[in-house]
């Protein structure tokens, strides 16, 4: 691998840029509750705002993407190819590498994400890999990918835009596509200021000009590639991958060796599925009728091909995927990680992607992550929305997001990890409400309460009872004067 | 029940456990409104609540046990529509009460109510004929806020923004934000109150922008929020029960 290396002359990689930053390794799921992590973004008002203006932004262009369109039948087309191709994963699973295999392509398996991490780091220890390009991957997220390679010697370049100003921050993605939708222009400034050692000027395109040059070099210079997957064809063993940068078409045919780490979920039957649902996750995703860029990796370099790795490496990673298989969460495994939901979700709005404390933020990660972490780490999130079924109308794929978290609200109480006060409150409630005689006097009760604490008409007191309503709020209890 | 309906449209109203505590001035202008269009009505005696807070926690067996209640309340034999002056309420006996009460003894009589179960303004839509000859009028600039279950569940965004026409005099004003959650989300509000209080803000600021009098929605729940929130900010824009403000203009 060194003779490409040598090749390359031109820019050495800018002084700073030799380690890459290290980005953190622990979630913040187990430490910290929802409202601690909402409150930290919700205290930076400038975070709010750049959630908001982007996500408005992203569901504003979806929405124009598909006017004048069926957009409606669409979606259903895809939902019922998604259904049928995870109805039957394991079978078009098979086909997958069957068919990826014959071209050459290694195929790996990982149960979970230390394996992942694993197999991974092995390969580049085998083949003495010393310096990585990555293009952007959630399931890598999952995994905590760099932190492992890292640990085995590797340098890791993250090379979307947005990824790159992440790993950079020490920080973590707050959105599946727009990586640093959380972060404003002026915080990119900073940083890449400071990494070049003197002030650039603070527009975008210099930024980017800046972030461009250094990535260029780790390119050309990388040992390997890693790359993500938006799907696996199963019909003819590709990976297909739609970026915007050409981050993601250099990554994975540049550098010596590709390695894809992709969900075990991302399967489709058949080429002709992408007809549907290559136009939906572009356009949910970011409005656009196709990507810049739309990348088939169809294993390594061919006998008399110019270019193209010469090895191409698939990591399945199930992590908590084919559990869900034939339950009542399987629609989960729908997902094509648009980010549609995210964008027009209420209190993903205010809150931002890290307070759903794991690697998806929004409705679908209020979903994922109860379903992969588990009822007892993560179950809260759940709770963490208002039902308000915004997502639904939105998911490209019509997964029933809402019944989802209903039904994962449901399975907290069935599995007893409800808190005992919430128990014993709504057993009460049941006891005293189911009776119309008691239902009367207590809300003859509460109303004299209300009217005992009411000034004008208005409860503002902080009541202990009132407290969590009152804090923030009135209780507008008779006729507001004018 | 009165059985000497004869020609009259007749029909009873649940006024909700919300009416019945905080909202219940709704319940009484949704009655006014009724008496101005000579509309027989009738509150069953025994009604509760319809069980949402506890379904949609997750908590079916506690919903169940005072959905019956209700349920046993408002299976009265006829075929009266049944009123709701609540999306929400509506939604949850109109769609989920089938699924709550599927396999129990209670399951016929559920199905029965959900085909009577009316949101307030869709029933009032249908008689917009009849209002606009009774002359409603106030003069006021007004934003509607469509409540999501009522929007995305019941699929009701017309019917309301029709009674709201018949009014000479008042301005309907499309709100940017007017199909955003305003935060309330009934248990929701108690769990995360500062995130709920947020929401609630997003809203009033286009309220606020959009310069309206008032703010009219069909849900006690979201009024209670967005109500509660601006007195507590001073914002000068009063939230309304769609039947109160009918109510008003017809007065």
């Amino acid at each position: 691998m060194s003779a490409t290396r040598e090749d390359v002359g031109g820019t050495p990689l800018p002084p700073g840029w030799a380690k890459p930053a290290h980005q953190p390794d622990a979630f913040e799921l187990t430490t910290t509750t929802f409202a601690e992590r909402a409150a930290k973004t919700m205290a930076r008002p400038f975070a709010r705002g750049a959630i908001a203006n982007a996500t408005d932004h992203a569901a504003a262009l979806t929405t124009a993407r598909f006017v004048g369109t069926d957009h409606e039948a669409l979606r259903e087309e895809a939902r019922k190819i998604r259904a049928h191709a995870i109805a039957n994963l394991p079978d078009y699973l098979d086909q997958w590498i069957d068919q990826a295999e014959r071209k050459g392509t290694i195929v790996h398996y990982a149960a979970d994400e230390s394996e992942a991490r694993r197999i991974v780091a092995q390969i580049c220890t085998d083949q003495q890999i010393t310096r990585v390009v990555k293009s952007k991957s959630m399931a890598s997220e999952e995994v905590s990918l760099n932190s492992a390679l890292e640990a085995v010697g590797v340098d890791i370049y993250e090379t979307d835009l947005g990824e790159f100003v992440v790993q950079a921050m020490g920080d973590r993605p707050g959105h599946v596509i727009a990586p640093i939708l959380h972060r404003t222009k002026d915080e990119v400034h900073e940083l890449f200021s400071a990494m070049a050692g003197h002030e650039l000027p603070n527009e975008a395109e210099a930024l980017t000009a800046f972030a461009r040059e250094g990535l260029r070099h780790a390119f050309l210079t990388a040992d390997a590639g890693i790359s993500g997957g938006n799907f696996l064809i199963a019909e003819t063993g590709d990976v297909l991958l739609v970026t915007n940068e050409g981050n993601g078409r250099l990554t994975t045919s540049l550098p010596p060796i590709h390695i894809a780490l992709v969900g075990i979920e991302k399967v489709l039957p058949r080429r002709r599925d992408l007809a549907v649902l290559l136009p939906l996750l572009t356009g949910h995703g970011t409005g656009q009728q196709i990507t810049t860029y739309v990348s088939v990796s169809a294993g390594p370099r061919r006998q008399g091909e110019p270019d193209g790795p010469e090895q191409m490496h698939v990591v399945l990673l199930d992590a908590g995927r084919s559990a869900l298989l034939g339950g009542e969460f399987e629609e989960a495994l729908h997902c094509i990680r648009c980010g549609a939901c995210q964008n027009v979700c209420p209190v993903y709005r205010q809150v931002g992607g890290h307070a759903y404390g794991w690697v998806y933020g929004g409705p679908i990660g209020a979903v994922l992550t109860p379903l992969f972490r588990g009822q007892e780490e993560a179950g809260e999130l759940a709770q963490a929305t208002t039902l308000c079924g915004a997502c639904d109308d939105v998911c490209p794929v019509k997964i029933p997001l809402h019944d989802l978290l209903l039904n994962l609200r449901r399975r907290s109480d069935a599995e007893g990890h409800v808190p005992r006060h919430e128990q014993v409150a709504f057993a009460l409630w049941a006891q005293v409400w189911s009776r119309p005689l008691l239902y009367r006097a207590s809300t003859a009760v509460a109303r004299g309460s209300l009217r005992a604490l009411a000034r004008n008409g208005v409860v503002s007191a902080k009541s202990p009872l009132l407290r969590r309503w009152t804090a923030g709020r009135d209780l507008v209890v008779g006729k507001r004067p004018r | 029940m009165p059985d000497d309906v004869g020609m009259t449209a007749a029909v009873q109203l649940f006024p909700t456990c919300i009416g019945d505590v905080v909202a219940q001035q709704t319940a009484t202008d949704a009655e006014r409104v009724l008496d101005a269009l000579g509309i027989d009505h009738h509150r069953p005696s025994a009604t509760t609540c319809c069980g949402q807070p506890a379904y949609n926690s997750g908590h079916d067996g506690p919903a169940r046990a005072v959905a019956k209640a209700t349920l046993k309340a408002l299976d009265d034999g006829s075929d009266l529509p049944i009123l709701v002056p609540s999306g929400s309420c509506t939604s949850m006996v109109r769609l989920h009460w089938r699924e709550l009460f599927h396999g129990t003894p209670e399951a016929e009589a559920a199905t029965r109510i959900a085909r009577r179960v009316r949101e307030l303004s869709s029933y009032l839509a249908e008689h917009t004929d009849a209002l606009r000859e009774l002359k409603p009028s106030l003069a006021v600039r007004v934003g509607y806020h469509d409540s999501c279950h009522m929007l995305r569940e019941l699929r009701i965004k017309e019917a309301p923004r029709e009674v709201l026409q018949t009014v000479a005099g008042l301005e309907l004003v499309e709100l940017d934000s007017s199909e955003r959650c305003c935060g309330f989300g009934g248990t929701f509000s108690g769990r995360y109150p500062d995130v709920s209080v947020a929401m609630a803000d997003t809203k009033i600021d286009d309220m606020v922008a959009a310069k309206i009098d008032v703010l009219v929605s069909s849900d006690p729940g979201c009024l209670m929020q967005l109500a509660g929130r601006m007195s507590r900010q001073g914002t000068p824009v009063r939230a309304v029960h769609l039947a109160t403000l009918m109510a008003e203009a017809l007065a």
